[in-house]
């Protein structure tokens, strides 16, 4: 027998084992890291949900949930949709480039039908949910106020189509969720057609 | 091997049985009876030993919390309720968990603040910094998920708002938010994932860390308030001559300083358990809705000055991720403090002007942007906001220059203490 130790043996093992370790360690970390992830009964929760929008008045606004987050319908008034263009001039981003809706909700109305607003009540900050501040020169906001929404939390303004006023903290409009008229008084929220639900 | 070991106790009987097995009269000697400390500790040096204190108190009443408590989202409120009300001295036991997490982040910044002032941090303890600012994250990790865990709906808003900040990310923002809450919004999953996470996986770290943050302590040995070696000077049998065992001679000053933190402990347990809404807040009487925001949200005190931080910087190019990234980089440049701090003393004591000054508007500045963060966004505290994140930001990003530039005193060859 040798007395002569092998290194070069003993360096192929050592780097062998730490190569097949590592391997291991990705492996076994990766079911751990996947169970964090919304589960099956998760996923089947947060599936569109059906909102029946016949009763709804004209100027009301109807919160429903879908996703845990508020979805506001808001059936707009003419008068309402007049407003738009009268506070476009303080907007950050009056045609929604930057902010988040589908194709056909990217016009001023950000909406399929411009009397029916269909928005996500989560401000684009922070996510907390801003509160209804309808009436003109509101002065719980400012004399000048064009009505709209006004985010508690950190201040950010949205006019009436939850878009969102230049030097807020907010980033972007209030996201349009994907939606669809099913009949004229029923609205899929979630999805964008009904083939798609 | 025992019998060569002059420190074993010889003979016979348990306790010498005992440590013919297990190092326990070493491990004794070497991190509490024959532990030198230096003579010259001053009443700065009571916070380590009162967060252990707290921390204790934080397990222990964690644990009995958790016998009672339900982390499910139909149930979690009702059953801090049933703690509040149905449970024999439930009330004193959630209301030593609530005020002990306050105090933990009192004692914990002005334990912060001492080696700061002494200059703790320099060279050889780097590392031991370095874990107490792994425990401070950590320590804001377990806070922040406990808050969640009553549901109220200052708990719900709360993780809504800092689970956002990670959303802010560009590209994998939204599916990392999406993976931390393993939902699409905060929900029951998010609940139960957070209560296991508070009650076993952090407190493991933290523990992990606390031990780690000590032996490497009693490895380079304390600092003091002159900021100088005691090593320098030993006697014949090496011990350090300003050096002072830590049992008896601190823990006995522990001790007393542990009877007075009680006093003032218990007097906000008994008599202010929410402190003016500060350590509880009103809307967290309130179960959590996802549908309902409170009208103004604000952290918990301790969080605030970061809170600040995020809300004063505004958002541009398309992202709020700004304000995300100086908040996290108020915390990151703490670590880097060993290498910051280029002066050739290390305690304020024998720092020029301009150190005593910038060490002072780093304090100020804490302590105002925690004030701009409990209170709305409006008025002057968003300009207060931006002024002294600016301030904060220029105490640590100036220091490799004002800390060189500055005078200093010479410092004393031995410390400086009066016999009492």
């Amino acid at each position: 027998m040798s007395e002569q130790v092998d290194y070069s043996r003993r360096r192929l093992l050592t780097a062998a084992t730490a190569l097949t370790g590592a391997v291991g360690a990705v492996l076994v970390a990766t079911p751990f890291l996947a169970s964090w992830k919304p589960s099956a009964r998760a996923k089947a929760m947060g599936a569109p949900v059906e909102i029946d929008v016949s009763k709804l008045e004209v100027g009301a606004m109807l919160k429903v949930e879908w996703r845990g987050k508020p979805v506001w319908i808001l059936r707009r008034t003419p008068a309402m949709l007049k407003q738009l263009a009268v506070a476009e001039p303080f907007l950050a981003d009056p045609h929604s480039d930057g902010s988040i809706q589908p194709a056909y909700a990217k016009n001023d109305a950000r909406s399929l039908k411009p009397e029916y607003l269909v928005m996500l009540g989560v401000c684009t900050h922070l996510g907390c949910s801003p509160l209804s501040k309808f009436e003109v020169a509101d002065v719980t906001v400012s004399a000048d106020w064009p009505g709209g929404f006004y985010c508690p939390c950190h201040g950010s303004k949205y006019d009436l189509s939850g878009r969102v006023f230049k030097g807020a903290p907010a980033p972007s409009n209030m996201t349009v969720p994907p939606y669809t008229f099913l009949t004229d008084g029923k609205i899929l929220v979630g999805a964008d057609s009904a083939a798609a639900a | 091997m025992a019998s060569e070991n002059s420190g074993t106790p010889q003979g016979s009987g348990l306790w010498a049985w005992i440590n013919a097995r297990l190092p326990l009269d070493k491990m004794l000697k070497e991190h509490v009876t024959e532990y030198y400390a230096p003579k010259n500790f001053n009443l700065w040096y009571v916070f380590g030993a009162l967060s252990l204190v707290v921390l204790v108190n934080q397990l222990v009443t964690g644990i009995f919390l958790t016998m009672s408590y339900k982390p499910s989202a139909a149930e979690a409120f009702a059953s801090v309720e049933y703690i509040m009300r149905d449970v024999d001295w439930g009330w004193l036991i959630r209301y030593m968990h609530s005020t002990g997490a306050s105090a933990f982040f009192i004692v914990v910044y002005l334990h912060m603040f001492r080696a700061l002032m002494y200059g703790s941090y320099r060279a050889p303890r780097e590392l031991l910094w370095i874990f107490g600012m792994l425990i401070y994250l950590a320590l804001m990790a377990e806070a922040f998920m406990g808050y969640l865990l009553p549901w109220g709906n200052m708990s719900y808003w709360g993780a809504q708002v800092i689970v956002s900040l990670f959303g802010t990310i560009p590209v994998i923002g939204d599916s990392l938010a999406e993976w931390i809450k393993g939902d699409y919004y905060i929900s029951d999953i998010t609940l139960n994932r957070f209560f296991a996470l508070h009650v076993i996986a952090i407190p493991l770290i933290l523990l992990f860390l606390v031990v780690s943050h000590i032996l490497a302590l009693h490895e380079v040995g304390s600092n003091n308030p002159d900021g100088i070696e005691i090593k320098k000077h030993k006697d014949a049998k090496g011990i350090p001559l300003d050096g002072v065992k830590f049992h008896p001679y601190y823990t006995v000053k522990d001790t007393f300083a542990l009877g007075v933190f009680l006093i003032v402990f218990c007097s906000i347990l008994f008599f202010a358990p929410t402190f003016g809404g500060m350590f509880l807040e009103a809307p967290n009487f309130d179960q959590a809705n996802p549908m309902q925001t409170p009208p103004h949200i604000a952290p918990v005190w301790y969080f605030t000055p970061f809170y600040a931080m995020l809300r004063a910087v505004p958002s541009f190019l398309g992202t709020q991720v700004w304000g995300v990234l100086v908040m996290f980089g108020a915390i990151a440049l703490l670590f880097f403090m060993p290498w910051l701090d280029r002066s050739p003393v290390r305690s304020v004591r024998y720092k020029g002007p301009i150190t005593k000054i910038a060490l002072g508007i780093f304090a100020v500045s804490f302590v105002v942007l925690g004030y701009c963060g409990m209170k709305p966004p409006q008025g002057i505290f968003p300009l207060l906001a931006r002024i002294f994140t600016g301030l904060y930001f220029a105490f640590f990003l100036l220091m490799p220059w004002y800390s060189r530039l500055d005078r200093t005193k010479p410092v004393p060859d031995r410390v400086t203490y009066d016999a009492h």
